[in-house]
């Protein structure tokens, strides 16, 4: 019952927020990223946190949605619902094909083969100058205002910010659905004890595959909507930095619990944008965060809390 | 024809270098169970700080300086910071944690030295070119593979004839019974992270001589040693080595026909051994699957 209570206050606060983040000295925008950002490591958390599989290359997944999103605008048709559709389709059809590469894997060669498959899609986006904009990145497009047969939604940035509110909640719909269901419990003993659920005769490797494309779909997803809110992608959405971000988000807001990964990431991306604003030397800043959460908080922030109430 | 094995000599000397940096990344992989996302801060650091002593020291001083004082900040850090979560069976936290170093050292660099590129001097005895048909192999390119070769070579003699490479290969093969035959893991551990970054600091020095030196140079060069270390087999020193030989001189080969490809086909190279032959070239069967 409490949880629901909290779920329904943080979800009010949510369709408040373009009224009280700017009383703060926030903006709308900083809003959507959180959200997209929460979306994206939510979805890797599926992997990540429930079945245990170590991805250190999820940006690539969330790149490939956004310039499959950017694209579509640009060279096929001004429609935002299919540049959605489609970046969806491009990123997670990718981590499809690419699980069974990975899903043999253990530890330590998961997270190197996940972090260097995807470099190959930052390289392509940098070297394929004409279509991508190389290392400049992909402008050139931005998000069209959405009709209902007569009805006009109009895109701005108040507008965008409910559309990814809705984007959000249809995610954590279908990612809590998937959790509950016997396909989730099964991700779950897998990271518990592997060699047990494989004696049952699960066969284990599908399932991982399944929790990889799973996560794929949904960071692509993410990016899809990075890409709309900033009418802009550039290869930093694909690289191996962002992937660790996303990672370090769900470490430091609780990689064992389900809304950990949002926590996580309201802090990073609000102590990213302060750091950025006061010093250039952020990624100093962002480089000991990590070492001070490694070393003083693994379990992150929810792990905390958890383990104080059972200690009570 | 000459373009093409200008390239391909260019692919080879790269390729040395990844095949130093894959070579220190595997032996900490091997032993220390950690994936060194911070490796190529070590060669940032091992460059920089050959740069910043050979006005003092003079070029050759400075070769073997640099990558002394890599392996003694990476010993410290090693005791600082890896020691404590050793006892972490999932290897996430070493992983995030040397991946914050790798965006403190890249920082640090280019507040102290400056975001521009900087050259390293090199002595004129071993700078000019062996002939004029062949420009491109200038006698501190031959001098490049050949501390390499010595490098590879000492490494193998240590690890196959002294008492301290047969503990490193027992513990490489088996931590806990190494542990309790009474060896001391905890300093078997850390020299072996030491030697890693030794490496990693020769590859920035020898790199700083050919592509000068920018802070971001050693997380551009990561990359490329972890797909060494895929494609020549996890758990295989040799295989490390082979690995980023084969990857250097596929771009740059590569680079002759397609420059545009360059990079990404050694992924595409990586995808290929993972279908073909997941363990890789000479690992073992079965190792981390």
């Amino acid at each position: 019952m409490n949880r629901i209570i909290a779920i329904a206050a943080i979800w009010v606060a949510l369709v408040a927020l373009p009224w009280w983040l700017p009383l703060i000295g926030g903006y709308t925008a900083l809003g959507s990223k959180v959200l997209i950002y929460a979306i994206a490591t939510m979805g890797l958390n599926v992997l990540l946190g429930f079945t245990g599989g170590l991805s250190f290359g999820q940006a690539a997944y969330f790149g490939l949605g956004a310039y499959g999103a950017g694209m579509t605008l640009k060279y096929l048709a001004p429609s935002t619902p299919l540049a959605i559709l489609i970046g969806t389709l491009v990123g997670g059809a990718a981590a499809t094909l690419l699980g069974p590469l990975v899903m043999r894997r253990r530890g330590i060669y998961f997270a190197m083969i996940t972090i260097a498959i995807g470099q190959l899609f930052y390289f392509i986006m940098v070297r394929w100058n004409e279509v991508t904009g190389g290392e400049d990145g992909l402008a050139g497009f931005s998000r069209q205002d959405i009709h209902f047969g007569p009805w006009l939604y109009r895109l701005d940035e108040t507008n965008f910010y409910y559309l990814v509110l809705l984007g959000f909640t249809v995610a954590v719909a279908v990612m809590w659905m998937v959790l509950q269901s016997p396909l989730g419990h099964t991700f779950v003993a897998i990271r518990e004890n592997r060699r047990r659920i494989e004696f049952l005769g699960v066969r284990v490797e599908r399932y991982i595959w399944a929790a990889f494309a799973i996560a794929g779909f949904i960071t692509a997803f993410a990016g899809t909507l990075n890409a709309l809110l900033f009418n802009f992608t550039s290869p930093q959405d694909l690289h191996w930095i962002l992937s660790g971000n996303f990672v370090i988000m769900i470490v430091l807001g609780g990689m064992r619990s389900f809304f950990g990964p949002l926590i996580g990431v309201i802090i990073f991306v609000v102590a990213q944008d302060y750091l950025s604003s006061i010093t250039g030397n952020w990624m100093t800043f962002i480089g000991m965060i990590f070492v001070l959460i490694v070393l003083l908080f693994p379990r992150g922030v929810l792990g905390i809390l958890a383990r104080r109430v059972e200690v009570r | 024809m000459q373009l093409l094995l200008f390239n391909a000599f260019n692919g080879l000397i790269q390729g040395v270098f990844y095949a130093l940096m894959a070579l220190g990344l595997a032996l900490i992989l091997s032993l220390n169970s950690v994936i060194n996302m911070a490796h190529g801060g070590f060669l940032v650091i091992g460059a920089y700080l050959a740069y910043a002593l050979s006005p003092y020291l003079g070029f050759w001083g400075a070769l073997v300086a640099g990558p002394i004082l890599a392996a003694a900040i990476g010993l410290a850090v090693e005791r600082l910071l890896i020691r404590p979560i050793y006892k972490r069976t999932d290897p996430l936290y070493s992983l995030l944690l040397t991946f914050g170093l790798a965006l403190i050292v890249e920082d640090m660099t280019r507040t102290i030295w400056g975001p521009q590129g900087l050259p390293l001097e090199i002595p004129d005895v071993i700078n000019s070119p062996v002939s004029e048909v062949y420009f491109f192999v200038t006698g501190y390119r031959l001098f490049v593979i050949v501390i390499t070769t010595a490098a590879v070579v000492g490494l193998y003699l240590l690890l196959r004839y002294t008492l301290l490479g047969i503990r490193i290969r027992a513990g490489i093969n088996d931590l806990e019974t190494t542990a309790a035959l009474g060896v001391n893991i905890y300093r078997l551990r850390a020299l072996n992270f030491g030697f890693g970054c030794l490496f990693a600091g020769l590859s920035g020095v020898l790199a700083a001589g050919v592509l000068g030196l920018t802070p971001p140079m050693g997380n551009s060069l990561i990359m490329p040693s972890f797909v060494a270390i895929i494609i020549g087999g996890v758990g295989s020193l040799f295989g490390a080595v082979v690995g980023g030989l084969i990857i250097g001189l596929a771009a740059g080969i590569t680079t002759t026909y397609y420059p545009a490809a360059s990079e990404a086909v050694i992924y595409l190279m990586m995808l290929i051994v993972l279908v073909v032959r997941p363990r890789g070239l000479f690992g073992e069967e079965g190792l981390f699957e």
